[in-house]
């Protein structure tokens, strides 16, 4: 990848970032530098303080110790106001947040309009903002309906419009938190080609991902944090897959392997499904899941694996067919039902309807198995038996918190990942709803869950895997059904499919080649 | 049936509609501002007191009438203050605060008016607003009186209505407003200041309530007493519902509750000796039950209503 010039300016510099969090130093001591037309990838496990590092970069958090400084307009870098937003974007300095911040009941238009204007303007200027954004879309083949309400929006154009906000403002320094946790890998590919794009003009990007191979092939440098320092700053070439993730964790990671297993009886049955309307609809869906074996439900999400979901977590009635769990019916089942029966889910978002942000690590833990005697007594809940369980799973899941008493909402992305698992397998359920378990989550995260679920399996649980990552599907799965506009194919073992067909299936090619 | 027919014939029911809507529309249009920005403002009830007192007393003490409008103003203004501080930069309850500023507006309003006046047994006048007379409008046949024979106060709530549209739909103010209470973030990301914009807004937005308390006691009555604003505040919070936050409806819902009421006046009368009359005082809120039932299923809520917003925290 052509690699900015070696004199090129420095456009942003942090000089020994200190921030902690009562007694957690979230960044220790971080120096950083970006030079003009560089794209500067951010590593580090959930939770190492990459987020953290950026908002006290745009000014959402104050750093304890250090200075932020930005060059304008080519000059020496210079030091940034702390804790003001509104002078980082004054200092041309755009930011794409791990969640988005967009109002949904504004158009696409007024987003990237607020707070460019000045407030006690008598009307909004509209028309030249929208020729000024056509004109940039063009250029920068990011395109979205201007006058479409956000809420319409899918979450791809949503972070398209995200960037839109930043380049309308003539940033030289853009920084991209999880760009592309939520996006289709298509959607990722045409991101990182902007993003090329937008570097050769000139500007400064930093981005963060736990996906190494988009790493490795679309930055010229890496820098990595662990517990908050950071630990490796190495050009891009110089380093292996293998290296960085070493270097994240601080030890190897082993790779999870599947071992050859004959599942044993069947277990889950779902027999003619259908359910919602519009988008997100299901049709006569068919499925049947072994116990002690992984089946895999490939997909480009927004094909109707969200309604599936819902129905199987019991969410959501159908309108048609069948839903057997060893043998017994539960076509109109709730969801206390279905846990009862024996279902653990990882829902899609962990943080909609996988954690009470407000109840601490703790209650949140046991919030699934709340009615069980080793958690209540006479209606009273056990505290102290909560705490005890508590911690414990805290270790063997490893969540970094800071104590079990610590509310949910303070946890990092991945660790919350990590609440929701522990308690999904810790009641040994028997059939597993794992939706899109890894995303956002680190390398060793990610080993973690995929040998939790493996060890379910092992266990004789039956585990769907709702996933778009192919490496991970084809990884886990002993079969693999493709889902596609709401209909889902006949399941074949994994040996006999690859990448090439497999994603042709998610397009929507081989159906139309069946017929 | 045809006396019931006559009832929406006559100009007069038309004119007392309107009437009655007036400190509706501005109560209305001022809790919007504040849901708008994404906060509840249950001190709505006592400001509206507050206003009626302290434009009266301003007026009765010896200032003109649009001298006391502004005086009302400003006490709408503090209370919303009041408010303001205790909900955004200290994040406490909405409802608890904002029931608090109804208790403290009211009882301080009262006192006031008990200490300036220790035994007077009925209220001193004032010299209210009067209808105004605008040339050609107001000599239509029945829309002249109907519609256009009214104090200055209610042209004064109808232009509200309309500049509020404006500077919510059209000015870069009114997307920082309505963003802000969506989802503070997205403003505080585009370096705007979330705490200035609520508090803005619940000020801005007390101050109008205000002036539908001063409306009842310098038109619609020339004097001030005790439990006159009689729950308009809660009905403006239900109607703010209704119309979905949004002026024209806001604007819609006052003037049909108002014709409601002034319908059951009327109705009380002509077929009032067999019914008893409290069943036609009930009428107007069972019809506004029944509109929010239907309505505020599909009521488009501010996403950052009550939720309170604290900088550099998760
Ligand atoms: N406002 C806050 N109050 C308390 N603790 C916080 C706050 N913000 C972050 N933390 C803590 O600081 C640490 C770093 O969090 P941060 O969000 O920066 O991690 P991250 O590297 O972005 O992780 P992920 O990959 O999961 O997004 C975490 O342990 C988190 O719990
Ligand atoms: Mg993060």
């Amino acid at each position: 990848m052509a690699r900015p010039a070696k004199d090129a300016p420095v456009l942003l510099r942090l000089d020994g970032i200190t921030k902690r969090f009562g007694a957690l130093t979230a960044n220790d001591g971080v120096c950083l530098d970006l030079k003009q037309g560089e794209i500067l990838a951010l590593l580090g496990e959930n939770g190492a303080g990459k987020t953290t590092l950026m908002n006290i970069l745009f000014g959402h958090y104050v750093a304890d110790e250090g200075a932020v400084l930005v060059s304008r307009d080519g000059g020496e870098p210079a030091q940034l106001e702390p804790g003001s937003p509104h002078a980082a974007l004054d200092a041309r300095i755009g930011m794409v947040h791990q969640h988005f911040t967009l109002a949904e009941n504004l158009s696409v238009l007024d987003n990237i309009l607020l707070g460019t204007e000045k407030i006690s303007a008598l009307k909004s200027a509209r028309t030249p903002a929208r020729s000024k954004l056509e004109d940039l879309m063009t250029r920068s083949g990011l395109t979205v309906g201007l006058d479409m309400r956000v809420s319409q929006l899918s979450v791809g154009e949503k972070q398209r419009v995200e960037i839109l906000k930043a380049l309308y403002r003539d940033a030289r320094v853009l920084v991209l938190d999880e760009p592309t946790a939520v996006l289709t890998p298509q959607e990722s590919d045409t991101l990182f080609a902007i993003l090329k794009k937008l570097a050769a003009a000139g500007l400064g990007i930093i981005f963060i991902s736990h996906k190494l191979a988009e790493v490795m092939a679309s930055s010229h440098r890496i820098a990595v944090l662990r517990g908050g320092a950071k630990v490796a700053d190495l050009p891009t070439d110089a380093c292996s897959q293998r290296q960085l993730a070493e270097l994240m964790v601080g030890h190897e990671v082993s790779e999870t392997v599947r071992d050859a297993r004959t599942p044993g009886a069947t277990l889950f049955i779902l027999t003619g499904i259908s359910a919602g309307e519009g988008r997100e609809a299901l049709y006569d869906v068919d499925l049947d899941l072994k116990s002690g074996e992984i089946l895999g439900i490939a997909g480009v999400s927004g094909n109707g694996q969200t309604m599936l979901a819902q129905v199987i977590s019991g969410l959501e009635t159908p309108v048609a067919g069948e839903m057997r769990l060893e043998g017994s019916a539960f076509s109109h089942a709730n969801a206390r039902m279905m846990i009862d029966a024996g279902l653990a889910r990882i829902p899609e978002d962990r943080h909609r309807d996988g954690i009470v942000g407000a109840m601490t690590v703790s209650e949140n833990l046991a919030i699934e198995t709340i009615r069980k005697p080793d958690c209540q007594r006479f209606g009273l809940l056990r505290f102290t038996a909560m705490r005890d369980k508590a911690k414990a799973m805290i270790d063997a899941y490893d969540i970094r918190c800071q104590g079990e008493d610590s509310p949910a909402r303070l946890l990092s992305g991945g660790n919350i990942q990590k609440i929701v698992l522990a308690r999904t397998l810790e009641g040994e359920p028997k059939v597993v709803l794992a939706a899109q378990p890894s995303r956002g989550l680190d390398v060793g995260a990610t080993s973690e869950v995929y040998r939790r679920l493996l060890d379910a399996r092992a266990r004789g649980a039956g585990v769907l895997l709702i996933s778009e990552d192919l490496d991970e599907l084809m990884r886990l799965s002993d079969r693999i059904a493709v889902i596609h506009r709401g209909h889902l194919s006949a399941a074949e073992p994994t040996e006999t499919l690859d990448r090439g067909t497999l994603g042709l299936r998610m397009a929507g090619h081989t159906m139309e080649a069946a017929e | 049936m045809s006396d019931i027919l006559e009832i929406f014939m006559s100009a007069s029911f038309w004119a007392a509609a309107i009437r009655i809507a007036t400190p509706l529309i501005f109560g209305v249009i001022g809790a919007l501002i504040c849901e708008r920005a994404g906060v509840l403002n249950l001190g709505i009830e006592g400001i509206f007191t507050a206003g009626a007192m302290a434009g009266w007393m301003a007026v009765w003490l010896g200032a003109g009438l649009w001298g006391g409008v502004l005086v009302a103003a400003l006490a709408g203004g503090f209370f919303g203050l009041i408010h303001a501080v205790l909900t955004v930069p200290l994040g406490l309850s909405q409802h608890v605060s904002g029931i608090g500023v109804t208790l403290f507006a009211t009882s301080l309003s009262y006192f006031i008016y008990r200490t300036a006046l220790p035994d007077v047994s009925s209220p001193p006048r004032i010299e209210a607003f009067q209808s105004l007379d605008i040339p050609v409008l107001s000599d239509l046949p029945f829309l002249g009186p109907a519609l256009f024979q009214q104090t200055p106060l209610t042209f004064l709530a109808l232009f509200l209505v309309a500049a509020t549209a404006y500077v919510l739909y059209r000015t870069p103010l009114g997307l920082a407003i309505q963003a802000v209470g969506d989802n503070p973030a997205a403003v505080e990301s585009q370096g705007l200041s979330v705490y200035g914009l609520r508090i803005g807004a619940i000020v801005a937005g007390s101050a109008i309530m205000a002036l539908g308390g001063a409306f009842l006691t310098m038109s619609a009555f020339d004097a001030f007493f005790f439990g006159m604003v009689n729950g308009r505040g809660w009905i403006c919070i239900a109607l703010t519902v209704f119309a979905s936050w949004r002026p024209g409806k806001a604007l819609l819902g006052a003037l049909l509750f108002g014709a409601f009421d002034a319908f059951q006046v009327r109705l009380q009368t002509e077929v009032g000796s067999f019914i008893p009359g409290q069943v036609f005082l009930m009428m107007p809120y069972i019809l506004s039950i029944a509109a929010l039932i239907v309505v505020a299923r599909r009521a488009d809520y501010p996403r950052a209503l009550l939720v309170p917003y604290f900088k550099g925290q998760r």
